[in-house]
């Protein structure tokens, strides 16, 4: 990236996010002329080679846009095509998806929290050198981890990319005996996933403040996974239809992931944080009890504090998957008929990182003629950047290699994904 | 203590998540190799030359293509893990079609972007040790040939179809209990046969077994009802090389 500056500053790489990006800032007269998020993870164009696929395709090949919220996007996709066909799974249906995706929301959280984004707060640079000190706290996570990861597999098969689902439901409904031994190993996560809400709970949380409007999905009586409608902390509220009414794309010079923004309002926020803030009375009493004592008031507006709102959503995620399980019947049929019709589709779930929306159109034998993906990370670029050009300026005086590294925990405060839409390896900071 | 370093290029990350995937066994493994340098999990990063080199995603603009030479200049073991690195990967889809038309769909000003028309898999621009097949890998194998090497042994890796752990499994056939296409017979062993586990079809997610028998391969699927397009457009995902040329006819 270098060749596109005149004076740089190369400072060491920014990791620990999933993806390839860097981060640029420019300082002139003491002044932050310009902070930019350069995402240049290669273009993998999965929206133009959908087009031509069946319209039960979409799962399966979406997945891989991420390693780590594949389930995200097989959901999103599900919920495009069967609105565009005109299908509505029956309850037993949904209620296996939403198991499947609390799995997802264990493993990608904890991922996040532990390997990802609590060494920052405790000054290591990993979690595996962490664990030289405090065994006992990686070994928490990898084993919390490790239940969403097992429970994905008990639904879909395969954590990564799991192979047990399709348009329509699954290709076969779990056991309730698959599910049994599950149901224990979720009684001891619940308490790990509640001691993780203590242990982050505690860390130091630099003062930050930000304004941007958040947004996420809704449902009347529980936190919004799998299905809701959308609403805003600025009042907005629209069916997943209208999404692109409201929300515009455009692309930037200096990266590969589009920037999304509110018609006519501007940058906003999606993700842990937004969810929590437009939904917080929705989650489960024990979860509402652990974020009040976690010093969450009724919003979150400092980024540092997502990662206690994420072992919140673990606790909830923990705990809905229990009752799930103990709700669970094995539907009649594991998946619905999904007949093709030329019409568009839309749908948007939460992804661990905020609400991914998919659009579809399709002709009558059910061939994709085109395909729409706005990720979350892409959503929440230009409020990034915004809190990067406050947070630099706050921090002029530090020299770059501190300056990087603040930085770097400032981004990673929003878990970005960045092999949907970024990944950071280096930050260059050109001062004059 | 031998040297571990992970690569990305293109690709989706849930090759190197399979290694963090490794709950059980990661703290262990920290234990018997230095990871130096892995930017999902590490800040830190020491210049090599490594012992070993794990390298995920497929080659897709200019500038990677250069990078995975000077990795492989200063990696002693390289081994490509997944479809993208193996073989090119989902994004290989674009080989076949207009890359310009691809990113005038996707880019609003694809002027913007520097890509190259093509997804090639590692081997294609250096040599490479071992390949790890699957997207995503399996965790098993990652293990197995980590600890191999750090024994000094040959990896045990399967060559032969997924038919045969299918059998092993004891899953019922879903050709020919179900009806359903499946790619078992040409497709690399190594997930465990979870999809005809899961009453599917394998649809190929470890690339293409050492001996395909396509022709028979075409007959089975046309067998299940599938149309000539269908097929090609089954074998193509996780294989870019597939030209099923008597599907199409
Ligand atoms: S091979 Fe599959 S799982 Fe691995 S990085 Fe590529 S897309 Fe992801
Ligand atoms: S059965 Fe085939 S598609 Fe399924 S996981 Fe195994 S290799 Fe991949």
């Amino acid at each position: 990236m270098t060749h596109r500056h005149d004076r740089l500053l190369d400072v060491p790489g920014l990791a620990r996010v999933e993806g390839e990006g860097a981060m640029h800032v420019r300082v002139r007269d003491g002044v932050v002329e310009d902070v930019r998020l350069e995402i240049y993870e290669p273009p993998r164009f999965f929206e133009a080679f959908l087009r031509g696929r069946r319209h039960t395709e979409p799962p399966d090949i979406t997945a891989r846009i991420c390693g780590i919220c594949p389930v995200a996007y097989q959901m999103s996709a599900c919920a495009a095509i069967e609105d565009a066909c005109g299908v509505t799974v029956p309850p037993a249906i949904a209620a296996l998806r939403r198991l499947l995706y609390c799995g997802e929301w264990i493993e990608s959280h904890v991922l996040h929290i532990y390997l990802l984004h609590a060494p920052d707060f405790l000054g290591y640079d990993s979690a595996l050198d962490l664990a030289r000190d405090r065994r006992d706290l990686v070994e928490r996570g990898l084993a919390l981890k490790k239940t969403g990861n097992d429970l994905m597999e008990a639904i879909g098969g395969r954590a990564i990319h799991p192979v047990n689902v399709r348009v329509g439901g699954f290709y076969r409904a779990p056991a309730p005996a698959d599910l049994a031994p599950l149901r224990e190993r979720l009684r001891t996560a619940l308490d790990q996933a509640l001691d993780t809400v203590r242990w982050v709970a505690g860390f130091d949380f630099p003062p930050f403040h930000h304004d941007h409007e958040m947004l996420a999905l809704t449902e009347p009586d529980r936190y919004a996974i799998e299905s809701g409608s959308i609403v805003t902390t600025g009042g907005l509220e629209f069916g997943v239809r209208e999404f692109e009414r409201h929300v515009v794309e455009e692309q930037v010079p200096h990266s590969t992931a589009l920037h999304a923004h509110l018609a006519g309002r501007g940058r906003y926020l999606t993700g842990p944080v937004a969810r929590y803030t437009l939904n917080h009375s929705l989650l489960s009493p024990l979860a509402r009890e652990a974020a009040e004592a976690a010093g969450l008031g009724a919003q979150c507006r400092n980024p540092y504090r997502g990662i206690v709102v994420r072992a919140v959503e673990t606790v909830y995620a923990v705990e809905e998957a229990i009752r799930l399980i103990d709700a669970y019947e094995p539907p009649p049929f594991p998946a619905v008929r999904v007949p093709p019709r030329a019409a568009a589709g839309y749908g948007a779930t939460e992804a661990p990182r905020g609400t991914l929306f998919h659009r579809y159109e399709m002709d009558a034998n059910g061939l994709i003629t085109s395909a729409r993906i706005v990720p979350p990370t892409a959503q929440n670029q230009a409020a990034v950047e915004d809190d990067l050009t406050r947070f630099v300026a706050g921090r002029l005086d530090l020299d770059d290699e501190r300056l990087t590294h603040e930085c770097e925990q400032a981004i990673r405060n929003y878990d970005p994904c960045i092999s949907c839409a970024t990944h950071f390896l280096d930050l260059h900071v050109e001062r004059s | 203590m031998p040297t571990l370093a992970v690569w990305k290029f293109a690709s989706c990350d849930g090759c190197q998540l399979s290694l963090l995937d490794c709950e059980d066994e990661l703290l262990a493994l920290a234990g018997r190799v230095r990871i130096v340098h892995f930017p999902e999990a590490t800040r830190a990063s020491a210049p090599g030359p490594y012992d070993i080199s794990l390298v995920e995603g497929s080659i897709t603009t200019p500038g990677d293509a250069r990078r995975i030479r000077e990795i492989r200049a200063v990696s002693r073991v390289l081994i490509t893990i997944g479809a993208c690195a193996t073989a090119g990967g989902v994004q290989a889809l674009r080989n076949s079609a207009d890359v310009a038309e691809y990113a005038s769909v996707v880019y609003a000003r694809p002027g913007y972007l520097d890509t190259l028309a093509t997804s090639t898999p590692i081997a294609a621009h250096v040599d490479v040790d071992y390949e790890l097949y699957g997207c995503p890998i399996d965790r098993g194998q990652l293990l197995e040939t980590i600890g191999a090497l750090l024994v000094g042994r040959k990896p045990d890796l399967p060559a032969h179809s997924v038919c045969f752990e299918c059998k092993r499994r004891n899953n019922v056939c879903v050709v020919v209990a179900y009806g359903e296409p499946c790619l078992g017979p040409v497709t690399r062993a190594g997930c465990g046969a979870i999809c005809p586990a899961f009453r599917r079809g394998c649809f190929g997610c470890f690339g293409p077994a050492e001996t395909p028998n396509d022709a028979a391969q075409v007959d089975l699927l046309r067998s299940t009802g599938m149309s000539g397009p269908d097929i090609v457009r089954m074998r193509r995902l996780f294989d870019p090389a597939a030209e099923p040329e008597e599907a199409t006819s």
